[in-house]
């Protein structure tokens, strides 16, 4: 196997009493996609300052192409591009003039960044933007140029935190588009999201965070097959401690029950189904177990704080 | 060596100059109607002032204050309520430092923009000042390296208080308990020698003394006097101002 291209090893960091980040030690190979997930307050954010070199972890070390941060940042950024949480966008610029100074900053020439400027604007759908400003732009189209200056430099490696959050679903399915191109170029990802569809999509290998420590890997198939039964019936209506605990509860493997619906976690939901048929007035869901089961069984259903 | 503060520096005169029609009123416009105001208005009623044993025609006088107070407030509004803007508001900075550029890069091109900001304006006025004929004597031109000097001083004392700011409102006590006084204390509008005793010892340490010190005999074509006193008084500021400022800005954005 190649060399990882971004390595943290053994990674803490506390604020105050909270122990944010709690021995995290992970590696992300070339051309891989390596997703991010956790609730709010997981550690994600963190993770990627200190990846950054913006935060000085307690204890442990970043390696990105072999060299360390934050003692080699300035040598690692050349090669890196990053898309954070919050957009930082110069609003007095347009979308052209965006891409053009924050070439500058990488000591790009002039003429450089004017032969990438056009590919870029038309990688993310644009072109007819090139002279508007930020303020101008939807949420969507302000994601794909924070997405497209992260590009100025042709970076080996994409640090993109939290890039879909609040989008439309119109305006997501662009940005993954875009994000597959990326990564059918043979450029890698490192991506912290908050959407199970996104992370399934997109990530060939996943890290599930909670309370600063990793508590699953690998990749998300396995992650579902290796942690939940294949198929899930949601229960809505009804009395749900009576369907949980009744005889419905010798139909499936596992249940859990959130509010007022009852989740039958099960290897064939066939006979479960048929044994609903019984209940008039309760409706029901069947699907195969998502990456969300798989979320909410490893993180629990508690509204974290911040949320 | 690439200098990597220089693209953040462009990137500010590259706003600069999107909306340079109403920042040179602010800048410019407005110091020199105070000047023709209470220079020619209060001057009337002033006559001239006594200096020493010399006397000097109040509006003489004044514009030789009056240029340093505006490189003063040129280089403190650019590095308060600009900067802040940048650093907190609007994310600049947080944006330039995922691009291979270090965070006292960004603080050192933020002092030298607002430094270039009090020396653009200071130049302008002395444009005018010249044309007016308030200003006579090419000595005047010599005020150049210390007018800058003015505005490297107040861009480092002001990025201390940029570093510390929750919000714009931070900056009003900046500006109350700071930037008023040194206004009213450094000889701009009065000759000091009219203060109390204890004020008097206390306005000889602030820092637009020394630039007022400096630039006011060149408007009367003469020499300063302790050229180097004054000079080492405003770099002392500078120096340390800076110190301060660049360590309160790692502590902000260490966390």
């Amino acid at each position: 196997m190649n060399p990882a291209q971004l390595h943290c090893e053994h990674l803490s960091k506390r604020f105050g009493d909270n122990l944010v980040v709690d021995d995290l030690s992970f590696a992300l190979y070339p051309g891989e996609c390596l997703g991010v997930i956790g609730p709010n307050g997981a550690g994600k954010t963190t993770t990627f300052r200190i990846c950054l070199g913006l935060t000085a972890p307690d204890s442990g070390s970043v390696t990105i192409f072999g060299e360390d941060m934050p003692t080699q940042a300035l040598s690692i950024k050349s090669r890196l591009g990053v898309v954070s949480q919050f957009d930082s966008l110069d609003p007095d610029f347009s979308c052209a003039e965006n891409l053009l100074v924050y070439g500058r900053y990488f000591g790009m020439k002039r003429a450089n960044i004017n032969a990438r400027i056009p590919k870029l604007l038309e990688f993310a759908s644009l072109t007819h933007k090139a002279d508007a400003k930020p303020g101008e732009l939807s949420g969507g189209m302000k994601r794909r140029l924070s997405l497209a200056r992260a590009l100025i430099n042709d970076p080996l490696l994409l640090l993109l935190d939290e890039p879909t959050t609040g989008l439309d679903p119109q305006a997501r399915h662009l940005m993954w588009e875009r994000l597959q191109q990326l990564l059918q170029q043979g450029k890698s990802i490192l991506l912290t999201t908050h959407f199970m569809d996104e992370a399934e999509r997109l990530c060939d290998r996943l890290l599930v965070l909670d309370h600063g420590r990793m508590i699953a890997e690998g990749r998300p198939r396995d992650l579902i097959a290796q942690h939940l039964e294949p198929d899930v019936v949601e229960v809505y209506g009804g009395d749900t401690q009576a369907l949980a605990h009744g005889v419905l509860r010798a139909l499936a493997q596992r249940t859990e029950v959130s509010g007022d619906t009852v989740f039958f976690y099960t290897q064939t939901a066939q006979a479960l189904l048929q044994a609903l048929a019984a209940y008039p007035g309760v409706r029901s869901l069947h699907r195969p177990a998502n990456l969300e089961d798989l979320f909410l069984k490893l993180t629990g259903r508690q509204i974290r704080e911040g949320a | 060596m690439r200098l990597r503060f220089w693209p953040v520096f462009l990137r500010n005169f590259l706003v600069w100059r999107k909306m340079i029609i109403p920042s040179l009123i602010a800048n410019i416009a407005e110091p020199l109607m105070w000047l023709v105001a209470f220079g020619y208005g209060l001057g009337a009623l002033v006559g001239e002032v006594q200096l020493g044993a010399q006397k000097v025609p109040y509006i003489v006088f004044l514009a030789s204050g009056s240029i340093c107070m505006s490189a003063m407030n040129a280089a403190t509004f650019e590095a308060l309520y600009s900067a802040f803007s940048r650093m907190h508001v609007q994310k600049t900075w947080d944006g330039i430092m995922n691009a291979p550029v270090r965070l006292d890069d960004v603080l050192l091109a933020e002092m030298l923009w607002a430094a270039f900001k009090a020396i653009f304006t200071a130049t302008a006025i002395l444009f005018v000042m010249l044309a007016l004929g308030i200003a006579n004597s090419w000595k005047v031109l010599l005020a150049w390296p210390i007018l800058l000097g003015v505005g490297i001083t107040f861009s480092c004392l002001a990025l201390i208080f940029n570093a510390l700011a929750k919000g714009y409102d931070f900056f009003t006590y900046y500006f109350t308990l700071f930037l008023t006084p040194m206004m009213f204390l450094s000889g701009v509008f009065f000759p000091l020698d009219n203060l109390p005793e204890g004020v008097r010892w206390m306005a000889t340490a602030l820092p637009l003394t020394q630039a007022v010190s400096l630039v006011r005999p060149l408007f009367m074509d003469q020499w300063p006097e302790h050229v180097l006193v004054h000079i080492g008084i405003l770099t002392a500021y500078a120096v340390a101002a800076w110190t301060i400022a660049l360590h309160l800005t790692r502590k902000r954005f260490k966390q």
